[in-house]
């Protein structure tokens, strides 16, 4: 499929529209294919929440969801669709888009698709911060929040200091942090073992990652963190995609590798760290919805956007299916996510090695 | 010589390094090197393997800092440019680039750009004229909607020159740019660069494997051995028998080269009487 640009002479093989506005002080090459998959992908997450929005025990007229989330709602419909269950899927929508850029960032930094920070160890070392603040201190939600934050940049500098050798190489961090990831995780059973059963059935269902229950008070803090980190993030995404070329090539086009690579290291991590402290490590979203985006548009190397509206589609989905596939059993979304990621990664791993 | 003087200022060239020590970590590939590219030439860098042609290249366009002495770009140490400006004034083809899985040669290319760019102004008119003329230049414009994953070698080695090519910098340096090339592409690339520096002035740099080439295209010469300049000038100046014997350790006879009428390196080879 060859388009060419109406402007000039240079096929990109994509449409692609030259923009230039207030007398070229702003000028762009939109790629169309990726806007449109882009809003697709957005219009179904959102379509995917208003469904999520008007089921459940008490069903919800989709137009009603519609009046209540536009505040013409009154009493009931109100109460159940924008207090109890809207926080929920805004978070399942935000904390998917994070997982999805947060992916983005580490598979560019790796230019390996298996380079996501839930195979690095990220999760399991978040995982191992939160247990021990579960069983050693019982555990507030903050203080949770706070042993899995720890756990994870702790997990994160180990996996980054085990792999360095003159610098860090993809494939290198993607070894050394599944063993450390594989090291963990024993360890974290072991804890589960030792643990009494109440906190230990706590701890698990923390362990995988669920959206249940949670509400404005969580939605609040994970809303304000992430709009400080996404717009920090996109200022990036030149200088990331450049940096794919190589370091000397990027750097001889003038980007600042190592401060381009350590800044985007700490926000993909931040990124993650958001909806780890926020809802616990939900797995997989992070490694296929930068992949399955990068297929769909068909674009060189992962691009940050279309990886975020396609975690927010992964999650807002799976976050559907916990609540309603067994209904009225709540899965943790975490299961969803890692059943049908674990597909997905048989498949990735397959291909991999078949290329190799 | 006083560099600060500015009645010498118009005659220092643009580009030199000063007293450089560069290598890696703690080895040390040259010390106190001072080597200058004269404006508007052709400058190729020769020397057998190892013999620190490429880690020169590198400290001259930045991507390796000396530790004592300095690389100076246009009368100021490079090393105190912001990035993008250094990129703006000098272009680099490294030995190694990665081009991102399923990208386009005109995508590539335009990459090249970026040192002109802007957050607001990323695709200006200038941009889109260099990287024309960049795939124009190097015959790439016929391939522009392909995937740079589906070319041949040859094609491949010229769309990331015309990446270089449209960041349209005045000084280009290239790391062993024929290298993988067969002899055709070879000869087409030298003399699209020989066609660069003589039409547009642009200050060509790069390492050469083939002493003949360097011989026949560039118009300055660099041989190093061991990490230090052993003779620099005109190939017609300065290669010799014994030049090439004390770089290379090639015994060697040189003969006028029939079309281009430069110095001809021909080896003597292990047992030259059972050949003749």
């Amino acid at each position: 499929m060859s388009v060419l640009d109406p402007n000039n002479g240079i096929a990109f093989r994509r449409p692609i529209r030259s923009v230039r506005w207030f007398g070229e002080r702003v000028s762009h090459r939109l790629d169309m294919r990726t806007l449109s998959v882009c809003l697709v992908l957005l219009a179904v997450a959102v379509a995917i929440a208003l469904v999520t929005l008007a089921s459940g025990e008490y069903q919800v007229p989709l137009p009603d969801v519609v009046r209540a989330l536009l505040g013409q709602a009154e009493g009931r419909i109100h109460m159940v669709v924008v207090e109890w269950r809207l926080p929920r899927t805004a978070l399942a929508l935000i904390l998917g888009g994070a997982l999805g850029m947060g992916g983005a960032i580490f598979q560019s930094l790796t230019r390996n698709p298996l380079g996501s920070p839930d195979i690095i160890g990220f999760d399991a070392g978040a995982y191992t911060g939160a247990l021990v603040v579960i069983i050693l201190m019982g555990g507030s939600y903050y203080a949770i929040a706070g042993g899995a934050l720890i756990g994870g940049l702790v997990t994160a500098l180990l996996v980054y200091a085990l792999a360095y050798s003159r610098g860090v190489q993809g494939f290198r961090l993607i070894i050394v942090g599944i063993g450390v990831s594989a090291m963990l995780t024993s360890l974290n059973t072991w804890m589960l073992l030792r643990a009494k059963l109440e906190v230990a059935m706590a701890a698990a269902i923390w362990g995988a990652g669920t959206l249940n229950g949670l509400g404005l008070d969580r939605l609040g803090p994970a809303a304000l963190i992430l709009a400080v980190l996404v717009p920090l993030a996109l200022l990036m995404s030149r200088p990331m995609a450049q940096l794919e070329l190589g370091d000397d090539a990027a750097r001889a086009l003038g980007v600042n590798a190592e401060r381009t690579r350590l800044g985007l290291l700490v926000l993909g991590v931040a990124l993650t760290a958001t909806v780890t402290a926020t809802a616990g490590p939900i797995g997989f979203v992070a490694l296929a919805a930068p992949q399955l985006a990068r297929r769909i548009t068909g674009t060189a190397g992962v691009s940050m956007v279309p990886s975020a509206a396609m975690g927010a589609l992964l999650l807002a989905g799976a976050d559907y299916l916990a609540q309603r596939a067994f209904a009225p059993t709540q899965l943790p979304v975490g299961i969803v996510t890692v059943s049908l990621g674990g597909v997905y990664f048989v498949w990735l791993l397959l291909r991999e090695a078949r290329r190799q | 010589m006083n560099r600060h003087d500015p009645a010498l200022a118009a005659a220092e060239p643009r580009l030199f390094a000063e007293g450089a020590t560069i290598g890696y970590d703690n080895r040390v590939i040259s010390s106190d090197l001072s080597v200058a590219i004269p404006d508007r030439s052709f400058t190729v860098i020769v020397g057998a393997n190892a013999c620190g042609k490429s880690t020169l290249l590198r400290a001259l366009s930045r991507l390796i800092k000396p530790s004592r002495g300095r690389v100076v770009l246009d009368g100021q140490a490079i090393s105190g440019f912001p990035a993008k400006e250094v990129a703006r004034r000098l272009g680099l083809l490294p030995q190694t680039s990665i081009a991102p899985e399923g990208i386009t040669v005109a995508d590539l290319i335009a990459r090249g750009r970026y040192p002109h760019q802007k957050l607001l102004q990323q695709w200006s008119r200038e941009d889109e004229a260099a990287v024309i003329a960049a795939m124009e230049a190097t015959k790439v414009t016929a391939l522009s909607h392909r995937l740079v994953d589906e070319l041949s070698g040859g094609q491949r080695q010229r769309v990331w020159v015309a990446m270089v090519l449209a960041q349209e910098t005045p000084l280009l340096l290239l790391d062993e740019p024929t290298t993988f090339l067969d002899i055709t592409h070879q000869i087409e690339l030298l003399e699209l660069l020989e066609d660069l520096n003589k039409r547009n002035g642009q200050t060509i740099v790069a390492v050469l494997h083939d002493l003949n080439h360097a011989c026949r295209y560039a118009s300055h010469i660099i041989a190093m051995r061991d990490g230090a300049v052993i003779a620099e000038g005109a190939p017609r100046e300065i290669v010799t028998a014994e030049l090439v014997e004390a770089v290379f350790g090639l015994p060697c006879i040189i003969i006028d080269d029939p079309i281009a009428h430069t110095p001809l390196v021909i080896p003597r080879g292990s047992a030259p009487a059972a050949r003749t």
